[in-house]
């Protein structure tokens, strides 16, 4: 670096430390873009976004929206302003300033109906400059308000990079045991989309009904495949906000209309997908925002007719998380879709970051706040095999986001497994998968694989199998018109009955229809949870969602959940290992090398082992060997008063002849205190019990007994870590001063001498 | 309203023994074009009138086969079609009461003129 500041700065070779290390965090393999809003690389408010307008002819007709002239209307512009705009309430709702809208958005005191009433006649320009208005805190209360189903659900990738059939069973079965309840997969080789539909069909009802499946993959066999029964529901309809893009997809505002109808033709849930940043990845940005052609594609989503809307966190998630107020922008696109009275499938989808940090502040407003689907396709399975792309969360996540939910009480629609049941299930999808394409003669696959599929982690877990199965598998169901009757019946054959039952269930959920209304999914007792059935009534603290005791209980005990006396197994292992023997009342000391050690209520009477796991008699022989190394006399005693280290050292030091004093709790934590200091200063404090050696104790000793002799010991360093002790000792420490706390009492110090147990010693 | 299926059968009738005795087909289980409607209005009732013609335009199609819903769905698509294919197929929809429906395709004819998206000659 040239000094040319004249601020005397030296030029140096090395590069500073502190960006040595910033520079390897993983957020710093995350790309940044600085704006750039020619090519749309801008989350709100690009200067080439329209500012909003409504002209209405006589019979309500638009004439202009957002600026532009009926005549100049794009595909998407023209299908609005034709089916997305309620005229009866265009003009107040035109007419309201956007903060005045804004603050009635995240007003708990006014109701969710008043809002969408307004939303549904104001323009896509409009709704975007109202929601670019909130802040992220405001966004989460308006979410918590607006999302249409009062219980929030979550949604599960299920795919494996060989489209093994008896994994992605298993696979399926293990996302609906860990409470997902609704299933995705897709392929990475398109013939074998019907296995894939088939095995996750079977897996997802194992263990429990009313999961929902669908198969991501091209349109027209997506609906096929829907039209068979073979997935429950669709969600990969795209929609765009440029005209250019949109067609690029191969589709118009009218095939996406009528694809809405043919779905729902067949008794179908659909919804649509969306999310900004897709245009900007197509170059055809328009020099628009991305929230704002969200904005547009959301009205779209309405005008069609979808119930639905998937987006904030999808295909483009990266590319608007990559500018200043991405992460922002990718939660108000949910909140668009809630506004328009739309089921949310929230973003945290694709993984927007390598850092675990952000990607964790991506999920945490919308898991936080609630939703129809938390994450728009939870990665139920390994990175590696998500046949999309890796998730925001995944599989090796389960355990932090089970956890995150138990922290906040918050119900992020997931529970606890243990491990003897996801083994059932796995076990059981996979056999029911390999029985219904043994008997649909689809494929013959090796019984011998059910095993490995049971035990693995991902597809690298599994041997190669036969390459094309799959793909003859799928090309069988498609010839043979295969439906869920077919696949229904085959379980039924093969001895899966319950499963059968369930399959034909979906079967008739779909002739009833309840599953089209808004924001549908199934309870496990195949009710149907809706904007009909279970409206969002969230009015402020103490309405909407509330935990029902049972699942805070389900949410609180978490596999990791230990009691006191589980956290206190290691002391039971230990107990009784040695002898505490009281000799009579402490009495001051007259010998000037004399040093005592204060110990703690509980040492070596209910209390065994540190921290670090040294038995607390090894530890007092460090210090008392310390001690005779520097030539000192230690003597023993219990201060059963207190519990508190500074003052049992303190009591110590008082009655020792040096007037010097160890102190020592049973959990480890060791002192060296003198007679005539203050109870809560010492001479040397070693705090943090579980990283404490028997070297360091050994040195305690030695130092303990310099002082006795009026030398200057060099004092022990605590080691370096970066671990977080507290987070995996303070469950145990409680435990353990508890017990002291317990065995405290009145009365004096007792001189005791502490022995090996003699039943102990002869049975080792 | 007691539901049935678009085959007249009532839900109580599509069983497993049903169905393993190969008394139910395929078009058994098909959702009734009045069931649709019903959902449309309990839409539209909840105040998005959008979805309740989704609803009314998909009872039209659940009287159609799948190969023909498909086909118009494919007819639909950018550059698929000419005008006058376009409106061949709104008048079939129209003739078989797919009144809906066929207001859509012609909707999207008259779009797609405007906007240079019918088939390329």
């Amino acid at each position: 670096m040239k000094d040319d500041s004249g601020m005397g700065v030296s030029k140096r070779e090395a590069r500073l430390g502190r960006f040595r290390v910033l520079d390897s965090r993983p957020v710093n393999l995350d790309g940044f873009s600085a704006e750039d809003s020619g090519i749309g690389l801008i989350a709100f408010e690009s200067p080439d976004d329209p500012a909003p307008s409504l002209r209405l002819g006589p019979s309500g007709e638009v004439l202009e929206m957002d600026g532009v002239d009926a005549r100049d209307f794009d595909c998407i512009d023209a299908y609005i302003a034709r089916h997305g705009i309620d005229s009866a309430v265009a003009r107040e709702a035109m007419d309201m300033p956007e903060i005045e809208f804004a603050r009635m958005i995240v007003d708990p005191g006014v109701p969710r109906g008043a809002v969408t009433r307004l939303a549904a006649g104001m323009t896509p320009a409009k709704l975007a400059g109202a929601v670019a208005l909130l802040r992220p805190v405001e966004l989460q209360m308006a979410i918590s308000k607006m999302r249409v189903r009062r219980t929030p659900s979550n949604q599960a990738h299920v795919t494996n990079r060989l489209d093994d059939p008896l994994l992605l069973g298993a696979d399926a079965a293990t996302a609906v045991a860990y409470g997902f309840r609704e299933l995705e997969t897709t392929v990475p080789v398109l013939g074998d989309a019907a296995s894939n539909a088939v095995a996750v069909l079977i897996g997802s009802q194992v263990g429990s009904a009313g999961a929902l499946v669908q198969c991501s993959i091209e349109e027209a066999l997506e609906l096929e495949l829907g039209m068979r029964g073979l997935t429950t529901y669709a969600e990969t309809v795209s929609l765009y906000g440029t005209e250019g893009v949109f067609v690029d997809g191969d589709d118009t505002p009218w095939s996406k209309a009528f694809l809405c109808s043919a779905y729902a033709s067949r008794g179908l849930k659909m919804r649509v997908t969306s999310g900004g940043g897709a245009e900007v990845l197509m170059g055809a940005a328009e020099g628009k925002s991305t929230f704002y052609l969200e904005a547009r594609c959301v009205a779209l989503a309405r005008a069609i007719g979808a119930q639905g809307v998937q987006n904030g966190g999808i295909d483009g998630a990266a590319v608007v998380a990559s500018v200043p107020d991405g992460m922002r922008a990718l939660l108000a696109e949910n909140l668009l879709v809630m506004l328009l009275d739309m089921e949310s499938c929230s973003g945290n989808d694709m993984l927007v970051s390598e850092s675990d940090i952000r990607r964790t502040a991506h999920l945490l407003p919308l898991f936080l706040a609630g939703s129809d689907f938390i994450c728009s396709g939870y990665g139920s399975i390994a990175r590696h095999d998500n046949m999309f792309v890796a998730s925001c969360f995944n599989a090796d996540d389960l355990d932090d986001y089970l956890i995150l939910q138990r922290d906040w009480g918050t119900d992020g629609a997931l529970r606890t497994v243990d491990e003897e049941t996801l083994a059932a299930v796995r076990e059981r999808a996979a056999k029911a998968v390999l029985a219904v394409y043994k008997d649909l003669g689809l494929a013959d696959l090796d019984p011998a694989r059910v095993e490995q599929v049971v035990v693995a982690y991902s597809s690298k877990d599994l041997s190669e199998g036969d390459p094309h199965a799959a793909l003859d598998a799928a090309s069988a169901i498609l010839e043979r018109n295969l439906t869920a009757l077919d696949v229904a019946c085959s379980l039924a054959r093969t001895g899966f009955h319950e499963e059968a039952e369930r399959v034909l269930g979906m079967v008739r959920a779909r002739v009833v229809g309840d599953y089209l209304q808004t924001a549908a999914i199934f309870s496990e007792d195949m009710t149907v949870l809706s904007k009909i059935t279970d409206p969002n009534d969230y009015q402020g603290p103490g309405t909407g969602y509330v935990l029902s005791p049972q699942r805070r209980e389900q949410i609180a005990r978490v596999r990791q959940e230990r009691s006191t006396a589980e956290l206190l197994a290691e002391q039971a292992a230990l107990a009784g290992s040695v002898v505490l023997n009281e000799k009579g009342i402490s009495q001051t000391g007259h010998d000037p090398r004399e040093v005592c050690i204060g110990l703690s209520p509980a040492f070596a009477s209910r209390l065994w082992v540190t921290l670090s796991g040294v038995p607390v008699f090894e530890v007092l022989r460090e210090i008392l060997a310390g001690l005779e190394e520097e030539g000192c006399v230690g003597r023993t005693l219990v201060v059963r008063s207190s519990i508190d280290l500074g003052m049992i050292g303190l009591t110590a030091a008082r009655l020792a002849g040096s007037g010097v004093a160890v102190g020592l709790q049973a959990k480890g934590t060791v002192l060296i205190h003198r007679r005539d200091l203050a109870p809560l200063a010492n001479l040397e404090l070693l705090s943090v019990a579980p990283l404490i050696t028997r070297e360091m104790y050994r040195r305690i000793g030695m130092n303990a007994g310099r002082h006795a002799k009026g030398l200057r010991p060099i004092p022990n360093r605590n080691p370096y870590t970066d671990e977080s002790y507290e987070a995996r000792h303070h469950a145990t420490v409680c435990a353990m001063v508890a017990i002291e706390r317990d065995a405290c009492r009145d009365g004096l110090p007792v001189d005791v001498e502490i022995a090996r147990s003699a039943s102990r010693t002869e049975a080792s | 309203m007691t539901i049935r299926t678009a085959s007249g059968k009532s839900l109580e009738e599509i069983t497993l023994e049903a169905a393993l005795a190969g008394d139910i087909t395929a078009a058994d289980i098909r959702i009734h074009p009045e069931t649709l409607r019903s959902q449309a209005s309990v839409a539209e009732n909840a105040g998005n009138p959008q979805l309740g013609q989704n609803l009314l335009r998909a009872a039209e199609l659940a009287t159609l086969r799948d190969d023909e819903v498909l086909a118009i769905y494919e007819a639909l698509r950018p550059h698929r079609s000419s005008r006058d294919q376009l409106e061949a197929i709104a008048s079939t929809l129209e003739a078989s009461g797919a009144a809906l429906c066929a207001g859509l395709v012609r909707e999207a004819a008259r779009a797609y003129e405007d906007r240079d998206l019918l088939r390329k000659t």
